[in-house]
């Protein structure tokens, strides 16, 4: 349970230049797809692959291109969703810091696959240093031939920009994305029409995630069907997970999709377990997805192992289980408040905002100032039932997955820590320190597994 | 909270603002990464480069002359430069220090990270100390939650940060004449 | 043609209607079947691409079609949503969705100033209406209210930004009717507002428009400030000959003094045109104009004709003991 598709080189000394890079066996998915591919076989080793959308939604990636609209005369665009902002995520960043050129013979690759003669590097802003080291690695491939016209004598055309965004959150979302990209604000736009059909300047276009385009090489190199011999079922191949919180080794790591949870958090290979208390909680997948007790992280409500893979994180549905989600993993020991990381969640969603639809807007500050009344030991115990009401009513109901990821947190932590909850509002004098859980953690009394 | 909100901005005081030759003419080499027609585009990147020649923030006049840049309507650069959490509408000090205060970091040490900075400096969050070097803020995620805590200064992203080593920035940081900005190269 | 089906109503519409406007089409063939028709604060159909907001005009669609009958997960905004053929939508028939949209409702209203005393929008509010109508009677936010300063954006326009909902229908507007936008949106989330960012007016012919497409008091005529409760004047039918708009508008009178010009509102709170500024502002003489006669006001506000006390009729005969008891009797209630 050890192969690294895509970090395989990570410590090798000066993979960031293209020298080493090739001679590492870099670009050769390039020469292959197209010298001897047609783009519609890329798409096709890309679908019998398996891959799903790295960036957290976990959608089919060869379904997603092959959605993509071809009318004649309408150039189409290949975006690379780089605003890596879900809490807990880090592993693009390394990746792009790492071993750029990867993220450059993928989407090289992809763009030939799907036609698109110019395509586009969306980072965060607070990446701007890894915008530059992708400016250099694009304009090494450039000036090797490996961009700009007629690339390999194959007639085939493609140029690279890197766009740097300003610092929000919203703008991973693929639409929002798009608007940051023609120069507006990041307000997502309303779907249909999505953007495979209506996308950058109203063109069919294809957003990915940077792991995702990354994942195409090895896909080509040694063929979907190889590549979908890894993992688990509808979970193929590797994931990046970057992990953090309170383990003994925080860092990004590339697992086997599978790997049962238990040996990811606790093994010396990965997590190496809790730094020197006891496990509580678990987020696996980024801030968004449900906060989990320790206990189910484990193992599902049935009693069976959990595994790092789509489904198996997921069993039990939003009761029991939670998400895979970007790989944005981080563990809680037993010093840690639930109801505060609840109220700093929720300040995140509501500072992240766009403020297009009301219930995003409204409702996400509302959540932040009554969680902040209960973790400050101001709390009434119906604050606790409002809650649930407002993040009820703000799910599904709008524009984009904002809200719902807004309002799994605070469903999740209530859902699982309800009596954490009750004890701030029972105890507000013992919740006045910000450390509260640190000398005398909460002790949570244990629920049947079916709630 | 609970203080109104102030609609409008003057530009009244304000420094005159103009690209220099060397950024307009990085302006331009950005906004020809874009098809035809569709330079406002660079709108952000440019926003980038005019912060970084303002003294860190955008004026009325520098968000002006973005907007002349690109042949845009001046609301069409406010709407944008307000949307943005890495554009300051205020002078701010020569080093802003950004903290992460979201939940991993939190976890990780965050709030004693900010509680120590405050300190420190003898500001608050939000503030700029009084000889105007540095601008403290408390930011989300930054996606460096495996080396918390940590904080951003212009390019630069200082992790695994202690109290110690925090100090030891903010000497160096003394030290140096040159503003930290997003572009640093 | 497809055929849809709202709350158990069939219609035949032309292909590409959304199920908004399918819903109007049924309110306007049968009065009857007004009920069916979703509330909507952010779309108006003079605009483009206006709509999908304020999230009030959500529906549940339980078949998607006749060739892909899978019900849509989640609720839709009906104004941004193509009807299919053989689709099935519930809006009152689904306790669900009214649910759904009370909690819309609670949002818009957790920072509104509820003003409506001194609110020049009181009376012809569509605020007003639907938190008359899916509201809670009890506010449960328990916090202070966000607050802007009331600005002038030009001679004849106010903006109270604390009642805003931020419909983008007036930035629209600008966009569409006139070149030139010196307002928008600035700021994000639940600090977004309307602006100009810096003192500027905003100055061009047909900036009043804003006033009307405003579903709230945020952007009120400046020139008819506090001149009278708008229940209190009377509407009239009148044009004039204008070199710069159609010139039919509407003159809202007391005895023979025009208080007010603003465009002609249909049934669904829309103007039918555009006017201009000149006739908006500088036509308050009656001798101006052509008066057609009284204008057939579908008053659409809770506190016009009789709207309010049917209503009320009805929560207080259907519920045994009203959940709010200062209401008095429905005779003795402002409008009447």
């Amino acid at each position: 349970m050890g192969r690294k598709l895509l970090l395989e080189h990570e410590n090798v000394p000066g993979i960031q230049g293209l020298e080493v890079y090739r001679a590492k066996g870099g670009y050769r998915s390039v020469e292959k797809a197209l010298r001897t591919m047609s783009p519609e076989a890329v798409v096709e080793e890309v679908k019998k692959s398996g891959l799903r959308g790295r960036g957290g939604a976990g959608f089919p990636t060869g379904m997603k291109w092959s959605f993509l609209a071809k009318p004649p005369g309408v150039p189409r665009y290949l975006v690379v969703n780089a605003d890596e902002s879900e809490p807990g995520t880090f592993k693009d960043r390394y990746l792009m810091e790492r071993i750029p050129h990867l993220l450059i013979e993928g989407m090289i690759t992809s763009s030939f696959a799907l036609g698109a003669n110019l395509a586009f590097i969306y980072i965060r802003g607070e990446y701007f240093y890894v915008s530059r080291i992708l400016e250099r690695a694009i304009a090494e491939a450039r000036a090797a031939g490996w961009l700009g016209r007629n690339i390999l004598g194959t007639g085939y055309d493609l140029e690279i920009h890197v766009h740097v965004g300003a610092g929000a959150y919203i703008c991973g979302e693929e639409t929002a994305l798009l608007e940051s990209l023609e120069g507006k604000r990041g307000n997502p736009r309303i779907k249909p029409p999505f953007p495979a059909v209506k996308g950058l300047y109203e063109c069919p276009t294809v957003v990915n995630n940077v792991e995702t385009i990354a994942a195409v090489v090895p896909i080509v190199n040694d063929g979907g069907e190889e590549y979908a011999k890894i993992g688990v079922g509808r979970s193929t191949g590797t994931k990046l997970i970057s992990a953090g919180g309170n383990i003994r080794r925080p860092g990004v790591y590339e697992i086997e999709l599978g790997v049962s949870c238990d040996e990811f958090i606790n093994s010396d290979q990965w997590c190496g377990g809790v730094d020197g208390r006891a496990f509580k909680a678990v987020v696996p997948g980024g801030s968004s997805v449900p906060i989990v007790p320790y206990e189910l992280f484990l193992k599902t409500a049935a009693g069976e192992d959990r595994l790092m893979t789509y489904e198996s994180l997921s069993d039990g549905g939003f009761a029991t289980g939670t998400m895979l989600g970007s790989g944005g993993f981080y563990a809680y020991n037993d010093a840690q408040c639930i109801v505060r990381s609840t109220w700093n969640h929720t300040r995140f969603y509501h500072h992240e905002s766009c403020g297009q639809c009301s219930p995003c807007r409204e409702g996400t500050g509302w959540m932040e100032k009554v969680l902040h009344r209960i973790e400050h030991g101001e709390g009434r115990m119906e604050d606790i039932d409002l809650l649930w009401d407002i993040q009820r009513r703000i799910e599904g109901n709008t524009i984009c997955p904002l809200g719902d990821a807004a309002a799994w947190p605070v469903a999740s932590a209530i859902r699982h820590f309800r009596d954490e909850f009750e004890f701030h509002v029972r105890h507000p004098q013992k919740v006045k320190d910000p450390r509260h859980f640190e000398k005398e953690p909460f002790v949570r009394k244990p629920k049947p597994a079916t709630v | 909270m609970g203080a109104t909100l102030k609609a409008v901005t003057t530009t009244e005081g304000v420094a005159p603002f103009a690209f220099s030759e060397h950024a307009l003419a990085e302006c331009h080499a950005i906004m020809a990464r874009y098809p035809e027609g569709r330079t406002k585009s660079a709108l952000i990147p440019i926003l980038h480069i005019a912060q970084a020649g303002n003294d860190g923030w955008l004026s009325v006049p520098a968000m002006d002359a973005v907007a002349a840049v690109l042949g845009i309507q001046p609301i069409e650069v406010y709407e944008v430069a307000s949307f943005y959490s890495m554009f300051n509408l205020r002078p701010v000090g020569r080093h802003v220090l950004e903290i992460c205060r979201t939940t991993p970091c939190m976890l990780r040490g965050g709030d004693a990270l900010i509680a120590h900075a405050e300190k420190k400096l003898g500001i608050h969050v939000g503030e700029t100390t009084r000889d105007g070097l540095f601008t403290l803020k408390a930011v989300e995620c930054l996606g460096s939650c495996g080396t918390a805590p940590m904080l951003q200064c212009g390019a630069t992203y200082h992790e695994d940060l202690t109290p110690e080593a925090f100090d030891a920035l903010i000497e160096r940081l003394r030290a140096t004449t040159v503003r930290s900005n997003y572009t640093d190269r | 043609m497809p055929k849809v089906t709202i709350d158990t109503i069939e219609i035949e519409v032309p292909e590409g209607t959304t199920i908004l406007q399918a819903a109007r089409m049924i309110g306007e063939r049968d009065a009857a079947h007004r009920h069916v028709v979703p509330p909507t604060m952010c779309y108006y159909s003079k605009l483009k691409t206006s709509g999908g907001y304020c999230r009030t005009c959500i529906v549940k669609v339980t078949k998607g079609s006749d060739k892909d009958p899978r019900p849509m997960p989640k609720p839709v905004a009906s104004c941004r949503t193509a009807v299919m053929d053989g689709m099935v939508v519930e809006n009152t028939t689904n306790p669900e969705l009214l649910d759904a949209r009370k909690g819309v409702t609670e949002f818009l209203l957790i920072n509104h100033p509820l003003d409506c005393p001194i609110c020049d929008q009181a009376g012809e509010c569509h605020l007003q209406d639907l938190g008359y109508e899916h509201g809670l009677s009890k506010s449960r936010y328990a916090f202070e209210r966000r607050t802007f300063e009331p600005i002038d954006i030009g001679d004849t326009i106010k903006l109270h930004m604390n009642r805003c909902i931020l419909c983008y229908r007036c930035v629209k507007v600008a966009e569409q009717l006139t070149d030139g936008r010196v307002h928008g949106v600035i700021n994000r989330g639940d600090v977004a507002e309307i602006s100009t960012y810096i003192q500027e007016a905003v100055d061009n012919d047909f900036s009043g428009n804003m006033i009307d497409v405003c579903p709230v008091g945020a952007l009120t005529d400046r020139t008819f400030r506090f001149a009278s409760r708008v229940w209190y004047t009377k509407p009239m039918d009148a044009h004039r000959k204008c070199p710069t708009c159609s010139g039919r508008a509407v003159l809202w009178m007391k005895g023979n003094e025009v208080l007010r010009v603003t465009g002609r509102k249909d049934q669904w709170g829309e103007v039918e045109e555009f006017i201009c500024n000149a006739c908006r502002f500088d036509h308050k003489d009656v001798k101006h104009w052509t008066v057609e006669g009284p204008r057939q006001v579908d008053r659409h506000s809770v506190i016009g004709a009789n709207h309010y006390e049917l209503q009320l009729k009805q929560k207080l005969l259907t519920k045994a003991a009203p959940d709010s008891t200062p209401v008095g009797r429905p005779q003795e209630l402002p409008g009447a």
